[in-house]
Formats: C-alpha cells, structure tokens, sequence
C-alpha cells in the first residue's frame, strides 16, 4: 500500500495532524521504499537500545550484558511471531503448534554442528538448510491437514506441536533424550569465533536476520501471494473461484511460516549452543501467538514490538520484580515468585485487549479500519444476513 | 476424454477452441442422497450470448450453476467449455490410490530383491525408507493436483471434476447470489484478486522484488482501475469493500469476476435487493459489458423485466427439470412456465 489515505476530519486539525502533514512526504517515501525503511528502523533501534540500557532506570536492573543477551534472545522471538503471523495474521490459518517448527530448526542445527553428532557446517549455510528443513516439515504438516478449518486445523496443528518435542525426547540415540545436545558450536564469521561471553557479535547478527526477515516477509504480503492469502482468510470459496489454487496457496503460508521459525531456531540454537526437547513446550506457541495478537495481526512492525514488549516483560519485568521485593524484604509480597504468574497476566493482557483494543497495540491501518468502523457508521454497509445458505440454497 | 483436451484446459486462454460454444452442458443431473436435484438438463451458450435461467424457487439454479463453477460434481452427464470436457462424474476414481502407491511398492521391491541378492539386510531397509519418502511425495503431488498429474491421470483413463480454480482458468468468472467480497480488504485489492491468473510473478520474484513483479504490480493497479470505471466505481480504490454501498459491492462483485478476463461470466442474481433505479444501470451495464468484452452471460434472475429485457434465449427450471427453452417470446407463451409461475388453471 503506497497511498496513505487518512480517514478525513472536518473541521480543525490538532497538533498531531498539523505534524503528520509536515511528516507526510517522509512518510510517503518511507512507504514506497519499504526494505529501505525497514533497514533504517532497525538501525536506529539496533544503536539505540544498547545506548538505552546505560542509562540510570534500566542500567540499575541489570548489568548491560544482560540486557544485551535478553535483546539477542528477544530478536529469536520476534523472528517466530514475524513467522507465526503469516500464517495466522495473513493467511487466517490457526496454528497452535508452532514451537514444533523451531524445535525443527533448533534441532537441525544441532545435527548439523555439534560434538554430539561429529559433523561441523558452518553456521551460516545452516541458516538456510534449517529454514529449508522446517519448511519441508511445514508443507509434510501442511498437506493433509489444510483441508480442516479453523477449530480442527488448531486442534491438528496442536497436536502436531506437542509430538514433535515427544519424539526429540524419546529418540535417545539420536538426540540425547531429555538431556539435550549440548556444546553445539557457535557461529565464525571470518575467522572470528562468537562465544557466549561476547554478545555483541550475537546481537548485531540477530539484528540482521531480523531486518532480511522483516524485509522479506513486506515483499510477500504486497506481492499477488500476501494478496490470495488475505483472500482465502476473508472468504475461501470466493478466492477459489476468482482461479486462487487454495491448497498450494496455504501450503505456501505454512511453509514460509515454518522457515522463518527453523530460522529462529538455528538461530537460538547457536547462541545458546544448547538444543533440548524443553525449550519447545506448548507455552512457546502460546507465548508467540499471544505475541502477534498483542502486537496486532497482520501488521510487521506492531508484531515485532509486541514480541519484544512481552518477551521483556516476561524475561526481565517479573525477575526484576521478585528481586526488588526479595531485596526490600515486604512481607508476603516478597514470597510471591512473579515469574509462575505469567500466563494470569497473559490471560489478563489479552481478555483486557480483545475489550479495549482489539486490533492490537500496533495495529495495520486496515484492520484498525475493520474493527472501528462497526462503531462509527457501519449500518452503510449492508451485508446479506443469510451467509450459511450461501452455496447451497 | 482424451489427455490433450485436459492439457488445454490448463493452457493459456487464447488457446480456447473459438467455434466450440462456450458452455456446452450436457444430460447433466444431480442427486444429494436420494434427493433429485437436477434432472436432464441441457443448455448450449454460444461466445457473446446472454442466457437466462429462471424458474421458481428451489428449482435448482444455484446448484446447476454451482455445477457450472465447479463446486459441486455432477452425478451425471458433461459440461463442456469452449470444447473441453471438464465436468461430470468421476470415472475409475478408485483406481486413483493404485497411482499414490504403486511407486512406493515398486521401491520397496527392489529394495527387498537386492537384499535377497547380495544377502545385505541393509538394502531392505534402505528401501523402506526411500519408499516412505516416494510415498509421501506421491501423496504431495495428489494434494497438490499439477497440471501434468491431472495429465497423466487422463492418460490412466482417471477423470475427477474439475475444481473452482480450474474453472477459473478455463475461462469463467462468477458472481455470487449473497455479495461474498473481501471484505476487509481495499476495492481496488478486490479486483487485483481477481485478476490472480492474468498476474504471473512468482513468491521468488516477489522476494527479489524482481522488475517482472514491480511492473507486473503496476499493471495490474492500472488494469483493476479500468475494470473499476468498467462498472462505474471509478475513484474508490482504497475503500474496504465492506464499506460500499450494497449497490456498489454488487458491482465491485462483478468487476473482480471480470478480472480473469473470463469468456462466460456467471451472475447469480445481480439485481438482488436493488431498487428500479439501480436495476436499471446493473441491466445497462450487463449489455454493456457484452458488447465492449464479447463475453458470453448465464445469468440467475428473478425480476423479469431484466430477464426479459437482455436475454437471448431463457431456459426455465421447475423442481430440477427443464420445463421450456426458447427466446423470451416463446417462453413468455410458455403454458408451462405460466403454469409453474401461477399455478394449475382451476
């Protein structure tokens, strides 16, 4: 979408009209050179928050390493909500089994890179082979089940989900069961080796792939193919008979979707140069779609601050919070282990959301658009009441 | 059914059979369960033509035509599109699974002789699990149905229906009998949709950004604006189609059915819930996009000004029959459809 095209006020113009029409110009160019401003954006954020951090209120919770390691791990969790929301955001697909493709991911560097299986690939052609595997398992999961809709394919895709760790678990022979392949190598660029201690390296490098996935994922949701998956979420029947192939088209959704997070997973798995079957439970998939309904479906840039809002959040608020009440020593208070409530608080973020602000924190023009103009003056638009006898009748 | 006539199915649509008729439905019938739907239906629709199909409610319209797009599969009969047979009842579907296997079996096989052979239990094992990755990908390929599988099923003498998709390519562009837009999506996104098949850059142009896609985008916009003042909605790209006027989806409705550039446009009731005045236009325009595109129109009406008023020829349904075909003159005579309209004389 080049056009910016605000709704039109009346009259009087506030004071932040009179700036967005100044910034107008800035903003159209930004809109038509997408991947140049989705660079800039990630420069400007990739300078920035280390710079942040320094400051009193964040450089008191915690040394800057450890903002910097929470920063790198984040950008793993924006690369799958990045993911995740074209599958459920664009294509209108619900997948709660997520994790299973970074378990995939995450696994596949460790095979191709670690003591453990005695194979060393560098990482950087992993990169592509795990997104290739993941994408591979994406379509396997993908082909029979895509005939389900909505309630059946989540309950599939669930499942799906919950096995794919089982299975790392309880192949011992080749993944080291519950104990996990551990000292997998991490990334060498150049001759220099990245270690564990050294995070800036790490983080810049997640920056990257965050920007190449952010720019790539712009190009596909303005090309024909974001065009019939916005169409098959609206109305399926009406994208097959406007000649959209249906099946390969959400194959598509899953597949892509899926290398995105065999990406993440290579990813976090040469960070962490750790790959067990526990990093992949349920509550990642949940975590990462409550991640893209937060930040606001269909929209990148809303889903990458949702990821990292909550991902903070989760990583860094709550331990901040049981260390704070542990040091000042209030009674009861201090007992309680923040961390263990943060699915209530989930829970709460997203019942308070769907009342508030349903469109997310961050929302596309579009689906802002959607949800609001039922208030403002939707009785314009008459749709037919009888939608379930449409085929047939 | 011969395997060249699918292959052209598939092929570009300049390539269509220009003398066949566009629509060439044949003896076509319909049961759900033990319920006739449709019995012996005939109907020949020349390129240009406009058809009507009327008849009371419930007489089976919506399924014939339906049929015609490709929902639903006929139990009986052909319907054939500019001269290719694309629709009927499946033949030998069951011997469709023996096609997904057998290169499966055939691995398996050979994997179990060259154990037997070099006594190596290995290459069984071997052969179990390059069979299980054929298998899978058969499977793959049966979901997915390209072209040249659908091919090759014909050559096997194996015929399936085709699908709305295929429809689509074959040259036919619908309407709906309630509005199903996009909703939530902008105007002129709608006709881009449907413009799916005239737009050829694939997911790897689009992530290279590639000067096929960039153009191709272009031309597309500028094409959708031209089918959008086509139907008089110049100007209103960027609204959500939800937010139209009723009037006014039902428009947009129709110049995203024209976007594949289709050959025989199905309208299913295009003046529904419209008052004279809009009735009026919607007929005008129903000429007009004949006369300026030449395609051919099969067209669900109840308002029998409209139907009267452009119709070449009319065929008439009651209870799943065809009870009179004939220009609107004749069927107007019809004692029949007066009888179906009005009921028995006394």
């Amino acid at each position: 979408m080049s056009i910016q095209n605000d709704v039109i006020r009346p009259q009087g113009q506030s004071p932040r009209e009179r700036l967005n029409e100044r910034l107008a110009p800035v903003t159209a160019f930004l809109a038509a050179h997408r991947s140049l401003s989705v660079l800039i954006g990630m420069t400007l954020v990739g300078i920035a928050l280390p710079l942040i951090i320094l400051l009193p209120p964040f450089s008191t919770f915690q040394s800057s390493s450890a903002w910097l390691n929470n920063f790198t791990l984040a950008g793993v969790y924006i690369l799958l909500a990045l993911g995740l929301n074209i599958v459920v955001g664009l294509a209108g697909l619900l997948d709660l089994g997520y994790a299973a493709f970074f378990a995939i991911g995450s696994y596949a560097y460790a095979f191709g890179a670690s003591p453990f299986s005695g194979i060393h690939i560098p990482f950087w052609p992993m990169l592509i082979i795990g997104a290739l595997v993941a994408m591979i398992f994406g379509v396997l999961l993908g082909a029979p089940t895509l005939r389900l809709r909505g309630d059946y394919l989540a309950i599939v895709t669930l499942g799906f989900g919950e096995i794919v760790p089982i299975v790392f678990k309880n192949s011992d022979t080749y993944t080291r069961g519950t104990n996990g392949i551990s000292s997998i190598y991490p990334p060498e660029l150049l001759g220099y080796r990245f270690s564990t201690i050294e995070l800036l390296p790490f983080y810049i490098v997640m920056l990257c792939i965050v920007a190449f996935a952010m720019i790539l994922i712009y190009r596909l949701q303005d090309s024909r193919l974001g065009r019939s998956w916005m169409a098959i979420r609206e109305d399926e029947l009406a994208a097959a008979s406007n000649g959209i192939n249906t099946v390969t088209t959400k194959l598509l959704a899953f597949s892509l979707g899926a290398s995105t997070a065999g990406l993440a997973g290579v990813f976090s798995a040469s960070k962490l140069t750790f790959a067990g079957p526990d990093q992949f439970i349920f509550a990642v998939s949940f975590t990462v779609l409550a991640m893209v309904v937060l930040g606001g479906m269909g929209n990148i840039w809303g889903v990458a601050v949702g990821a990292f809002v909550l991902y903070m959040i989760q990583n860094v608020l709550l331990k901040g919070l049981n260390q704070f009440f542990d040091i000042i020593h209030v009674p009861i208070i201090s007992d309680i282990n923040f961390i263990q409530y943060q699915f209530l608080l989930y829970g709460l973020a997203l019942v308070l959301m769907m009342l508030l602000r349903p469109e997310g924190l961050f929302p596309s023009k579009r689906r802002r658009q959607e949800l609001h103009t039922a208030e403002a003056g939707g009785d314009e638009a008459v749709t037919p009441a009888d939608e379930a006898g449409g085929v047939l009748s | 059914m011969t395997a060249e006539s699918l292959l052209h199915a598939t092929s570009a649509p300049g390539e269509r059979d220009a003398h066949a008729p566009v629509l060439d439905a044949q003896d076509i019938g319909m049961e759900f369960g033990g319920l006739v739907a449709l019995r012996d239906i005939e109907m020949k629709i020349p390129a240009g033509g406009i058809i009507s199909l009327i008849g009371p409610n419930g007489a089976g319209k919506t399924t014939f035509f339906n049929i015609v797009a490709g929902i639903f599969e006929p139990t009986r009969g052909t319907i054939r599109i500019s001269g290719l047979p694309l629709i009927g009842p499946p033949r030998r579907a069951w011997a469709e699974p023996i096609v997904w296997i057998t290169p499966a079996v055939l691995v398996l096989l050979v994997g179990y002789l060259l154990s037997l052979v070099t006594g190596n239990p290995v290459m069984l094992e071997t052969g179990i699990l390059i069979a299980m990755g054929v298998l899978i990908v058969s499977l793959l390929t049966a979901i997915i149905r390209p072209p040249w599988f659908r091919v090759a099923l014909a050559r096997l003498g194996i015929f399936k229906s085709a699908q709305p998709h295929h429809m689509v390519r074959a040259g036919i562009g619908r309407t709906f009998q309630n509005i199903r837009l996009f909703q939530n999506m902008s105007a002129l996104e709608n006709v881009q949709v449907g413009m799916h098949l005239q737009l050829h850059s694939t997911p790897v142009d689009a992530l290279i950004a590639s000067s096929r896609q960039t153009k191709e985008e272009e031309a597309s916009r500028v094409r959708a604006r031209e089918l959008m003042a086509m139907v008089g909605l110049a100007g209103r790209d960027d609204e959500l189609a939800r937010n139209l006027p009723y009037g006014d989806q039902r428009r947009l409705e129709l110049a995203r059915a024209l976007g594949n550039d289709p050959s025989l446009l199905l309208l299913d009731e295009p003046t529904a819930g419209m008052n004279p005045n809009e009735t009026a236009e919607m007929t005008k325009l129903i000429g007009k996009l004949r006369d300026t595109l030449g395609v051919a129109v099969l067209l669900i009406e109840h308002d029998m000004h409209v139907v009267m008023g452009i119709s070449d020829r009319i065929t008439v349904l009651d209870h799943g029959e065809q009870i009179a075909e004939g220009t609107p003159e004749e069927v107007r005579r019809n004692p029949k459809v007066i009888e179906a309209y009005l009921g028995a004389p006394e």
